[in-house]
């Protein structure tokens, strides 16, 4: 299929054909709402106006959620193999450093910290999903210019090369991105806080040494009084932002002869004064953290840019608009197949609102560290770089971004309140962390890749079966699959045999944990019984 | 639950004060700016307790109001 225009035999229809799902905007977000809901057994209409992937890096730090997720798409492994994974990062202060930080300190996860890889060749391995996905119809150079919400469907004008057409979506999803034209023909806002400062993106080719670590310099000696960041790409790309100030002219910045001698500074001031380089790829860019008042709008729902966005430091932009996808995707198919309530939906806007106001604050925060607006603000700043490099304390006041973590969704309506006393990180609500298994031949397997996403998983931590009648918990609601895995030390097919499935979980021989095909904890039991469990997955389907 | 001490607490009170002018002689202004805000950051992080730090902000910035010439 790949790339180009191409006529629909929609456009030839006599009246408007109706798709259950229309995806509008092939970034990211779109491309994997579109590849999700596809295996969920939703056939999707996917509209892009443009015949083109991203250019150049523009979003480049994939987090491990991100990955984890990207793996239940069947794109995972082609990307970290192409992608440089890190979890190491360096602070320096003027030359200096001052700060070291280790995103994944423990062994025992599949994926690592984050990757970099450049948004266009995340784009191309999403593509390429996409085409061997028949239930995607992927419609380039299709720009919607009209939008109007009906009682049961959205009705859709639509421009193409060929001239207009109609269709009519039961849901639609608007992944437009952060200039979203859909959220501006439905007459919608954004609102937030926009940063007056510019940035400018380098993407450099050379044959440099440096580590694959997150390197960033506050003031430092060859881009004085601003800040720069260093991220290691494939293919012998550097990724270096440069912060320029409110009054640099980004079109005189753009230029290559005012990029080249701030890129030589930078490799002056290192071992590398006269590696050769070429300057690959720039863009100087501005931001904002805002967000919708709400992303859902009756049959009309909003995710990643177009929904809110935030500063880049954290990578917290096409991670949480991914996490937005995969939220989406299994609700938007449970209810579309009439397993749920459409109440499902409403938890889709409350979850990631929630969500998006957690990245927001750690992004404005971030953003005020590193672009002080005040006086007073830069002398806290500056004090605080100044007492790192001796004090343990200050350290973790240093925020040169915080980077992506999946959030976990406390206050959903989704989750069951805990009856028992649970210690550690996976409370209801929480995205299930990876753990090594073994199976009972020997092999390795990890326990995302055993977690059911066509249905709630109960994973049941014992030997032998739990005491609990699947059939009365399900009769009538979404389907369940059971995952045993047995305590380390007991037989089964799938063991825990470094016990670090029961430390992350805390987890004792008998205990259930009910997971949502998004992979997240929404319900925890010592002792399971399956009235709880059928009151849980009702729950969890917004059924109750 | 802690609160503020905000009755006297010092060891000694005039050793104290006449230590913190002295911690700042010779220094430019911007120089003592730097040094509180250093000494700030030094003393939050050992009362640790954030209801603690939040009414000593509070009572800090009352202050300032009342003393706000902008103020009639």
């Amino acid at each position: 299929m790949g790339l180009g225009y191409r006529r629909s035999a929609d456009q030839d229809a006599a009246a408007p054909v109706r798709h259950p799902a229309v995806v509008v905007g092939a970034g990211p977000v779109g491309l994997s709402l579109a590849i999700d809901l596809a295996q969920r057994g939703v056939p999707v209409v996917l509209l892009d106006d443009s015949d083109t992937l991203a250019t150049g890096s523009r979003a480049i730090c994939f987090a491990k959620r991100t990955l984890e997720i990207f793996d239940r798409l069947g794109c995972g492994q082609p990307m970290v193999d192409k992608g440089v994974s890190w979890q190491v990062g360096k602070v320096f202060f003027r030359d200096a450093e001052v700060y070291r930080f280790d995103l994944q300190p423990e062994a025992g996860h599949e994926r690592p910290a984050f990757i970099n890889l450049q948004q266009c060749d995340v784009e191309r391995f999403l593509v390429d999903r996409v085409d061997a996905l028949p239930a995607i119809d992927l419609r380039w150079k299709n720009k919607v210019v009209g939008v109007e919400p009906q009682a049961d469907h959205v009705a859709l004008r639509i421009e193409t090369p060929e001239g207009e057409y109609r269709l009519r979506a039961g849901h639609l999803v608007a992944c437009d991105g952060s200039r979203s034209a859909l959220r501006a023909l439905l007459g919608l806002e954004t609102s937030g806080r926009v940063f007056r400062d510019r940035f400018l993106i380098a993407d450099v080719q050379m044959a440099a040494d440096f580590p694959a670590e997150r390197w960033f310099w506050f003031d430092p000696p060859f881009h004085p009084g601003q800040s720069v960041l260093l991220h290691r790409q494939p293919d012998k790309v550097w990724r270096i932002d440069f912060q320029l100030g409110w009054d640099a002219d980004p079109e005189v910045e753009k230029r290559p002869e005012n990029i080249v001698p701030r890129v030589r500074a930078l490799l002056a001031h290192s071992a590398l004064k006269d590696v050769p380089f070429e300057l690959v790829w720039a863009s100087v860019y501005t931001f904002a953290c805002q967000r919708m008042a709400r992303f859902r709008h009756g049959r009309v729902l909003f995710a990643g840019d177009a929904a809110h966005g935030v500063s880049p430091f954290g990578a917290r932009g096409a991670n949480s608009g991914i996490q937005d996808a995969e939220n989406l995707a299994w609700k938007l198919a449970a209810v579309v197949q009439g397993r749920a309530g459409d109440a499902l939906l409403d938890s889709y806007a409350d979850e990631r609102e929630y969500a998006a106001d957690e990245n927001i604050r750690h992004s404005t925060r971030a953003t005020d560290f590193i672009t002080p607006k005040s006086e007073v603000s830069r002398l806290f700043r500056d004090a605080t770089l100044a007492l790192a490099r001796d004090h343990a304390f200050a350290r973790a006041l240093v925020n040169s971004g915080r980077l992506s973590t999946a959030t976990t969704l406390q206050r959903s309506a989704l989750n069951t309140r805990d009856s028992d006393a649970w210690a550690g990180r996976m409370v209801p609500g929480a995205a299930a962390a990876d753990a090594p298994l073994r199976r009972a031949d020997g092999t390795p397997a990890w326990l995302l890749r055993e977690l059911h996403v066509d249905a709630c998983t109960a994973l049941w931590f014992g030997s032998g079966t739990p005491d609990i009648d699947l059939d009365a918990a399900t009769r009538g609601c979404a389907p369940l699959r059971l995952l045993a895995i047995a305590p380390r030390g007991s037989a089964g097919a799938l063991c825990d045999a470094d016990g670090l499935l029961a430390q992350r979980y805390d987890l004792q021989p008998g205990n259930l944990v009910l997971l949502r095909p998004d992979q997240h904890v929404c319900a925890r039991w010592r002792r399971p019984t399956t009235g709880a469990l059928r009151a849980a997955l009702q729950r969890a389907h917004a059924l109750a | 639950m802690i609160a503020l001490v905000t009755t006297p607490h010092l060891d000694a009170a005039d050793d104290f004060y006449e230590a913190l002018i002295e911690t700042h002689r010779d220094l430019s202004a911007a120089q003592s700016h730097a040094l509180n805000a250093r000494l700030v950051l030094l003393l939050a992080n050992h009362i640790g307790s954030a209801t603690v730090l939040r009414e000593a902000l509070a009572a800090a910035r009352a202050a300032a109001d009342l003393t706000d010439p902008g103020t009639p």
